[in-house]
C-alpha cells in the first residue's frame, strides 16, 4: 500500500476503522468489503458509513448467511481478491466456524503455499449493560487456538486505524476483533496516511517497575485505570497493550516481566482456556527463576453472561479487581 | 448411422473414454496401493462416476476453475493435473501437488484450474462462491464449477451458497453428483423429495437432472449453463445421476446396498457404456483394448515415478503455515 506523510486527525474508534477501510479500498484495487447491512445502511454501528457511496459495487450487502460470506471470502482470496468481511457480532462467527477454521486457515498449508487466503474478518465483541448471552461473549481464545489464523484486538483509536490496515495488507487470513464498547468513545488525535506496519507488536502504554499488567481490547482501559489506583498506593505498574495475540509479541512481554518480576494478565474473556492461560504458562516456564510472585490472571468468572448490568458487574473484572490482584502480587 | 455424423461423435467419445479410463486406472491403482498399506489413511474413490467428471469438465475452458470434494481424484485428473504428481501426493512425497500436506482428501492443483478438494461435506460450494465473485469482478467470462454429492444438498453451506450465487448472478455451476447415497445411507430416506434439481427453482436458477454416466449428456447440459454464466446470467444446478461401484471410503463393505443393485450398476457404468457405443460407431475391440493398454501403461509409469520420488521432508512439516 503506498505510504504518504502522516496526517493528524481527530476521530472516534469507529471513525478510525472507517478511515482505514476507506484508505484500503482507495489504495488497494483488489479489496472488496461486504457483510450484513454494511453497504446501504453503513453497518449497524456505523463503521462502514458512506463506503458504499464512495466505492460502489466493491462494497455490498449480503444475505444473513455467515457461511456463504466467509466461504466467499476464502474463495475470493484464493483467486486474487483481498476481501474484507464484517461479521456483525463475534457470536455469529460460530455459525461459520468451519469456513474460518477448516477452510481459511488451511488454504496455504494444505496447498504447500501454492494457494493463499489474504482475507480479513472484522468483528466485534464484549459485554455491555443489557447485552444478552448470545451477543456478549469474548471468544478470542477460540481463534488463537487455530494455527494459520492471525488475531488482533485493537484497543486504542490509533490501533483501530493502524491494525485494520495491517490486517488488510496481511497475506494470511486475519481476524480483527473490535470492541463495540469503544466504538463511540472520546475522539482522539491519531496519525493517518502514514506507513502501514506489518501485523504484530505489543505496546507499553505505561512504564513501571513493580508489576507488569498485560491486557487487550476494552479491558486495557480498566488495566490503565488500575495502574493509576496502584500509583496512588505507591505501586508502579507497567501496562502492556498486547494488540496482537497471533503473532504475539513475546519479546516485549518477557523483557517487561524480566524487569518487574511479576505478571498479571487481565482479559474480559472467561478464565478457563483464555489466552491468558497460554501467556501464564509460557512466562512461568521461561522466567521461572526470575519471578518474584506466581503469574496471576484476572478474567471473567467461568459463567454464561447475564443481561442485567449488576449481574454482569459481578462477573466481569474492573479496575478495582485488577488493582487488588496486582497489589497482592507486589505484597508477596 | 450417417458416417459423416459418426466421425466427430466417435472422436469425442474416444477422447472421453480415454479420460474416463485414466481416472479409473488411477483409482484402481490407488486402491491397490491402499490395500498394500503403501498409501495409508482415508481414501474415497469415484469408480463408476467418471463420466460426470469428464463430461462436465469438457464444457469448461482452461481459465475456468473447479472446486470438488474429498471424492475428487477424478475431477483433478479431468482438469489435466498430472497423475504422477497426484499419486505422489497420496504417497506423501515431496513431488506431490501439495507436498504431502493435502493427501487424498484435500489436494489442489491450481495450475490446472483445480482449486481443491474439501473434506467437509458442502463446504466447497461456499468457497467456490468466492472464486465466482472474483470471476465476476474480473469480467473476462471466467466460470467456476463446484461439485458435491447429493448428501451435501442437505448442508446449510450449499443452501447459503446457492442463494448467494443467485442473488449476485455469479458465474457458478453447481454439479450435484447424485450417487443416491449420503455416505452409507440412501438419500431417498433422508428427504421427502429426492429430485434434487427441483430445488434450483427455489433460488431462481435453472436446474436439470442429467444421466451422469453419459459424458456427452453431461457436457451438453453443462456447456449450455456455462455459456449462460459467461453471458452474466448467473448460476445453475446440474444433477448428475450416477452410481459409485465402490464403497463410500476404502474399506466400506457396502452391506447397506440391496442385492443386485451393484450388478445392475455395473451394466450401466460409463466405461462399459462408452465402449459399447464406440463399437456401434465402428471402432474395433482391438482399438479399444489398445487404448486401455496405453492408458494403463501411463498410470503404471506415473505410479513408478511417484514411488521413486523422495518422501516429503519431516523437518519442514510445520512450513507453509504463514506468508
Amino acid at each position: 500500500m503506498p505510504d504518504t506523510q502522516p496526517n493528524v486527525v481527530e476521530l472516534s474508534y469507529a471513525q478510525a476503522v472507517n478511515a482505514a477501510l476507506r484508505r484500503a479500498l482507495a489504495q488497494l484495487p483488489d479489496t472488496i468489503l461486504y457483510g450484513e447491512d454494511v453497504g446501504e445502511a453503513g453497518g449497524i454501528f456505523g463503521v462502514t458509513k458512506n463506503l458504499k457511496a464512495e466505492f460502489g459495487d466493491r462494497v455490498f450487502d449480503t444475505p444473513i448467511s455467515e457461511t456463504a460470506m466467509l466461504g466467499a471470502a476464502v474463495g475470493a482470496a484464493m483467486t486474487g481478491l483481498r476481501p474484507i468481511v464484517e461479521i456483525m457480532w463475534i457470536d455469529f462467527s460460530l455459525v461459520a466456524m468451519d469456513q474460518i477454521v477448516k477452510q481459511a486457515a488451511n488454504v496455504r498449508y494444505v496447498s504447500a503455499g501454492r494457494l493463499r487466503a489474504p482475507l480479513m474478518i472484522r468483528t466485534q465483541q464484549g459485554a455491555l449493560p443489557g447485552s444478552c448471552a448470545q451477543h456478549s461473549q469474548c471468544l478470542e481464545g477460540f481463534f488463537t487456538h487455530v494455527p494459520g489464523l492471525r488475531v488482533g484486538l485493537p484497543a486504542t483509536v490509533q490501533d483501530a486505524y493502524s491494525m485494520t490496515l495491517s490486517a488488510v495488507q496481511c497475506d494470511d487470513p486475519t481476524l480483527i476483533i473490535e470492541s463495540r464498547g469503544l466504538y463511540h468513545g472520546a475522539k482522539q488525535h491519531i496519525d493517518i496516511d502514514g506507513p502501514v506496519a506489518p501485523i504484530g507488536g505489543a505496546e507499553i502504554l505505561r512504564a513501571g517497575h513493580d508489576v507488569t499488567i498485560l491486557s487487550w481490547s476494552a479491558m486495557l482501559f480498566q488495566a490503565l485505570a488500575a495502574a493509576e489506583q496502584l500509583h496512588e498506593q505507591g505501586i508502579s505498574a507497567e501496562v502492556i497493550n498486547a494488540r496482537w495475540l497471533n503473532p504475539f509479541d513475546w519479546n516485549t512481554l518477557m523483557a517487561s516481566v524480566g524487569k518487574t518480576g511479576r505478571l498479571l494478565i487481565a482479559h474480559e474473556a472467561v478464565h478457563t482456556g483464555g489466552f491468558g492461560a497460554e501467556v501464564a504458562a509460557r512466562v512461568s516456564h521461561a522466567l521461572f527463576g526470575q519471578l518474584l510472585a506466581p503469574v496471576a490472571r484476572v478474567a471473567t468468572t467461568d459463567s454464561r453472561i447475564p443481561a442485567a448490568p449488576q449481574l454482569q458487574a459481578a462477573l466481569i473484572p474492573d479496575a478495582a479487581r485488577i488493582a487488588q490482584q496486582a497489589a497482592q502480587l507486589v505484597s508477596r | 448411422m450417417n458416417p459423416e455424423r459418426a466421425a466427430p461423435e466417435r472422436n469425442v467419445l474416444l477422447r472421453h473414454l480415454e479420460a474416463m479410463i485414466r481416472i479409473r486406472r488411477f483409482e484402481e491403482k490407488v486402491m491397490e496401493l491402499r490395500k498394500q498399506q503403501i498409501i495409508v489413511g482415508s481414501i474415497h474413490l469415484g469408480i463408476g462416476q467418471e463420466a460426470l467428471y469428464v463430461g462436465a469438465h469438457a464444457a469448461l475452458s482452461p481459465e475456468d476453475r473447479v472446486f470438488a470434494t474429498y471424492r475428487g481424484h477424478g475431477w483433478a485428473l479431468a482438469c489435466g493435473a498430472p497423475p504422477a504428481a497426484l499419486m505422489a501426493e497420496l504417497l506423501g512425497r515431496e513431488t506431490g501437488v501439495c507436498k504431502g500436506r493435502g493427501g487424498s482428501a484435500h489436494f489442489s492443483a491450481p495450475d490446472w484450474g483445480f482449486y481443491g478438494e474439501n473434506s467437509i461435506v458442502g463446504a466447497g460450494a461456499a468457497v467456490a462462491l468466492g472464486a465466482a465473485l472474483s470471476a465476476k469482478r474480473e469480467g473476462k467470462g471466467r466460470v467456476v464449477l463446484t461439485a458435491f454429492g447429493e448428501g451435501a444438498m442437505n448442508q446449510g453451506a450449499v443452501h447459503e451458497a446457492m442463494n448467494f450465487a443467485a442473488y449476485q448472478d455469479l458465474p457458478l455451476i453447481f454439479v450435484c453428483e447424485n450417487n443416491t447415497y449420503s455416505e452409507l445411507t440412501p438419500t431417498r430416506r433422508m428427504v421427502r423429495n429426492d429430485q434434487m434439481y427441483q430445488r434450483a427453482a427455489a433460488y431462481g436458477m435453472p436446474g436439470v437432472r442429467v444421466d451422469g454416466n453419459d459424458p456427452e449428456a453431461m457436457c451438453r447440459t453443462t456447456a449450455s449453463f456455462v455459456a449462460a454464466a459467461r453471458r452474466g446470467e448467473g448460476p445453475a444446478l446440474v444433477e448428475a445421476m450416477t452410481q459409485r461401484l465402490v464403497g463410500h471410503y476404502y474399506g466400506d463393505m457396502q452391506s447397506y446396498r440391496p442385492k443386485g443393485e451393484l450388478a445392475e450398476a455395473r451394466k450401466a457404468e460409463p466405461i462399459v457404456r462408452a465402449r459399447q457405443a464406440l463399437r456401434q460407431l465402428g471402432v474395433s475391440a482391438a482399438e479399444l483394448d489398445a487404448l486401455e493398454t496405453r492408458v494403463n501403461d501411463d498410470i503404471e509409469a506415473a505410479t513408478r515415478e511417484a514411488l521413486e520420488a523422495p518422501l516429503a521432508d519431516p523437518q519442514q512439516a510445520a512450513e507453509h503455515l504463514y506468508a
